[in-house]
């Protein structure tokens, strides 16, 4: 069984962002970007399941822009055996991505497609369950654990729900968004990453896939949230009563 | 808060010996919550954790950082069981060699204290017992003085004339920073007057042109890094407790750290340098220029003389930009030997983006993996015997990573390394750094810790460390790790308990080594208390005479931080 990894590019999560000063975005020039923290967890998994038989390739992806090249070598010398790159400028959002992917299963019929849940850069959480509904394919998002049975025809996938955890069984092929707690992903060790010289990234355009994509979103404004106010000690109970009531609106 | 000071007066009331500082039941962890590189906490810890505010340390709580894993306050906190705490004895023989109270020095009065009270408010003048406590002992919790007033002054001009009166006075003082120090010299021996400059902390300007910042001496490092960040530079230094450690304590004590590779000592970074001297005198030699060739440059002489010339009151430091590409590679190596030679090829090979390179043994990596919460093993395959940090900054992330790898590439197939791991985000970054500078505080948590900082050529570093073990055989840990970039070693001998029997096998034959190999008995820690005395293993008998004239020309009574730095027979003799 082939496996799909989605991966995206994004600005590293320990980075302090800073908000353009035009208002168009957020700064990524001269800033840290890696893979999506989701995404390795993602990858991670898929890596497992190929290291306990039950696969037999792991394929990551990436759509965007050139450089997404450097964190499908990062997907290479963590463990995956090849990788594809959909070379498309400009920013993209779920839907162009989940129609792009929609092509690319259809081309290379993997059995699982595995995802992020949500990148942090956009905090979205559609991508993974657009393209399930593309493809119509059953989709198991925020999973927490997954388990494949002996013929690789069910996977149970446990879900972090607000409630609690709820178990699901989906026949494959299947798209499954991964969650924090599934796995601690690898390091990409050295004799990993001389291994990933040599392996393969095929790049792809939007024709080669026969898609087309236009976006019906445009960002008018990025602001920073307001600051917090700090806080301010008060000398005495008459004038908290006397904050509370003005300036609190404490009725 | 209430309950922590009624359940401290407990504690020291079960102490056998309330006044006697040797034996003392109290117990502080310095804990470090992993955010941020690290932060030094002082709590009080019992049977069970304490989620608190500590009375006297700033605790820096932040979600993103740079060298830690992001997590918060409670998942660091140590687990101490009451068998934790320890009895902590000042071993017999380092007390011979503490000097006698200078009979000299005067003992405060109430005058006095009406005094500092009109200088410094209510506020400045600190008499509290529990917050004197603090105070009067040094992190690793081996000494322990007995001052009872600590004065917080927040301008220069009170620091002129507390100084002035007390040199007037013949009141010993004691300069205090974050009192992060590794060898007892920012804390009182006996009843000297604390000045901690904590309250004098602001930044004073900054250019971003030319990167020169001028702040207050009592600017904690990593708040100077948080302000730097936002403008886009560093800190040219960077150290495990940056957290806690103040701008002005780093200058005094000619901090090192992790970043001296790259950026140099602080002799190079310090622009100028504001310094009260002993009676009173402001020396304003706070320049901001790059180049100033004009007579004796004597901001040289307050750098590194750890206060006992000087209260540093504002710095003037040179800060390097920030660059976008930082990568770090944890390695694995066989032997000694290979470790040297990746220094050379990493200095050769990676030349200009090299910003750290450090190393740790194999019983350094099983105590931090055994104390430290969250952390695991980049390198779970097998065990190795040494491990080598390196870090690369530069800033263009393609040509930098090329290079590392390159580097890397060629060092396995030669085989100088077995095995290694490359961090790809900034959050496995901050994990592996967080192994090295978590030795430390590891050691802290195994018990009790014999600790040497040595300057040793490289070549020979390592053979100090074998020979220490088969002197102390089983009945000590003996742990090694430290700037090998800098041939700077940290060696540590870890035991249960201080133990009379196990420090005589060490000292003095770590000096003695040491000063056969015309090392340094102290490479960045300094010498404070702990090796006043030692000062001739590392530097002739005239060297120390013109010190000590030094010092009576500039502290003709003595009171700055006495008893430290110079032994007190060369002080005599002038």
């Amino acid at each position: 069984m082939k496996i799909l990894v989605a991966v995206k590019r994004v600005v590293d999560y320990a980075v302090k962002i800073r908000v353009k000063p035009d208002k168009s975005g957020v700064e990524t020039s001269n800033v840290k970007m890696s893979m999506n923290p989701f995404c390795e967890i993602a990858l991670e998994e898929a890596l497992r399941i190929k290291e306990s038989g039950r696969a037999s390739e792991v394929v990551a992806v990436s759509v965007g822009s050139v450089q997404c090249a450097d964190t499908l070598r990062t997907g290479l010398a963590m463990g995956a055996d090849r990788a594809i790159h959909v070379e498309c400028p400009g920013t993209l959002y779920p839907l162009s991505v989940a129609k792009i992917f929609k092509a690319l299963v259809d081309a290379e019929k993997p059995g699982l497609l595995f995802l992020g849940k949500q990148a942090i850069d956009d905090d979205c959480n559609q991508t993974g369950q657009m393209i399930a509904g593309l493809l119509k394919w059953p989709q198991g998002t925020f999973a927490s654990k997954v388990v494949l049975d002996e013929g690789n025809k069910v996977a149970t996938v446990d879900r972090e729900v607000d409630g609690g955890l709820e178990t699901l069984s989906l026949d494959l092929p299947a798209v499954i968004t991964t969650d924090l707690r599934l796995n601690q992903p690898r390091y990409a060790t050295l004799p990993n990453i001389m291994k990933a010289k040599s392996k393969v990234i095929k790049k792809l355009t939007l024709q080669d896939l026969n898609v087309e994509i236009r976006s019906d979103l445009e960002v008018v404004q990025v602001t920073e949230p307001p600051k917090r106010q700090a806080g301010v000690i008060l000398s005495s109970v008459d004038e908290l009563v006397d904050r509370l009531k003005n300036e609190a609106r404490v009725t | 808060m209430k309950y922590l000071t009624a359940a401290s007066r407990l504690l020291r009331h079960s102490s056998r010996n309330l006044s006697d500082h040797r034996s003392n039941l109290q117990f502080f962890c310095s804990i470090r919550p992993s955010s941020s590189g690290l932060s030094y906490t002082s709590l009080r810890s019992y049977e069970h954790l304490i989620q608190d505010d500590c009375f006297h340390r700033k605790i820096t709580l932040k979600n993103i950082c740079f060298r830690g894993s992001g997590v918060g306050i409670l998942h660091c906190l140590p687990k101490f069981q009451s068998d934790g705490i320890r009895t902590h004895h000042r071993n017999l023989a380092s007390t011979a060699l503490i000097p006698e109270r200078n009979k000299s020095f005067a003992t405060i009065n109430s005058d006095d204290i009406s005094y500092f009270k009109k200088v410094l408010g209510g506020r400045g003048v600190v008499q509290d017992e529990e917050k004197l406590d603090d105070a009067n002992t040094d992190w690793m919790r081996k000494y322990k003085g007995s001052s009872k007033l600590m004065l917080q002054p927040r301008k220069t001009q009170e620091v002129s004339q507390i100084l002035d009166y007390c040199n007037s006075r013949c009141l010993a003082v004691v300069p205090q920073g974050g009192n992060t120090g590794l060898v007892g010299g920012s804390i009182p021996v006996y009843d000297e007057v604390i000045i901690n400059i904590g309250s004098m902390n602001n930044v004073l300007s900054f250019d971003k042109v030319s990167g020169i910042l001028v702040c207050e001496a009592g600017c904690i490092l990593e708040n100077l890094m948080s302000f730097l960040d936002n403008e886009g530079y560093i800190m040219p230094l960077d150290l495990g407790a940056k957290g806690s450690c103040q701008i002005g304590g780093n200058v005094s004590t000619n901090a090192g750290g992790l970043r001296l590779l790259r950026y140099g000592s602080l002799h190079g970074s310090v622009l100028g340098l504001e310094v009260v001297l002993a009676n009173g005198t402001v020396l304003d030699m706070l320049g901001t220029l790059r180049k100033d060739n004009t007579g004796y440059d004597l901001k040289h002489l307050f750098i590194g003389s750890e206060g006992s010339l000087g209260i540093v009151t504002k710095v003037s430091i040179l800060t390097p930009p920030m660059l976008s590409s930082v990568n770090l590679a944890f390695l694995a190596c066989e032997d000694y030997l290979s470790c040297q030679k990746i220094l050379v090829e990493a200095k050769t090979k990676l030349g200009e983006i090299l910003s750290a390179f450090e190393f740790l043994d194999i019983n350094a990596m099983d105590l931090v993996l055994k104390h430290l919460d969250g952390l695991r093993d980049p390198l779970p395959s097998s065990k190795h015997n040494f491990y080598v940090l390196i870090e690369t900054t530069g800033s263009m992330e393609s040509h930098d990573k090329e290079k590392l790898e390159a580097f890397l590439v060629q060092a396995i197939e030669s085989g100088l390394l077995t095995d290694g791991v490359v961090a790809q985000d900034i959050n496995q970054a901050s994990s592996f750094w967080r192994i090295r500078e978590g030795v430390p505080e590891a050691l802290l948590k195994e018990g009790a810790t014999y600790k040497y900082d040595l300057s040793l050529p490289p070549e020979k570093m390592y053979n100090l460390v074998e020979e220490m073990r088969q002197r102390l055989g089983t009945a000590a840990n003996v742990v090694a790790y430290g700037h090998l970039g800098d041939g700077n070693l940290h060696l540590n001998i870890s035991t249960q308990q201080y133990d009379d029997n196990i420090l005589a096998k060490i000292e003095p034959f770590v000096y003695e080594w040491t000063s056969k190999q015309r090392g340094s008995i102290s490479a960045e820690h300094g010498i404070g208390l702990m090796k006043a005395s030692k000062l001739h293993y590392s530097n002739s008998a005239e060297t120390v005479q013109v010190m000590a004239a030094i010092k009576k020309v500039l502290d003709p009574n003595g009171i700055l931080n006495p008893y430290k730095v110079l032994p007190t027979p060369a002080l005599s003799q002038t």
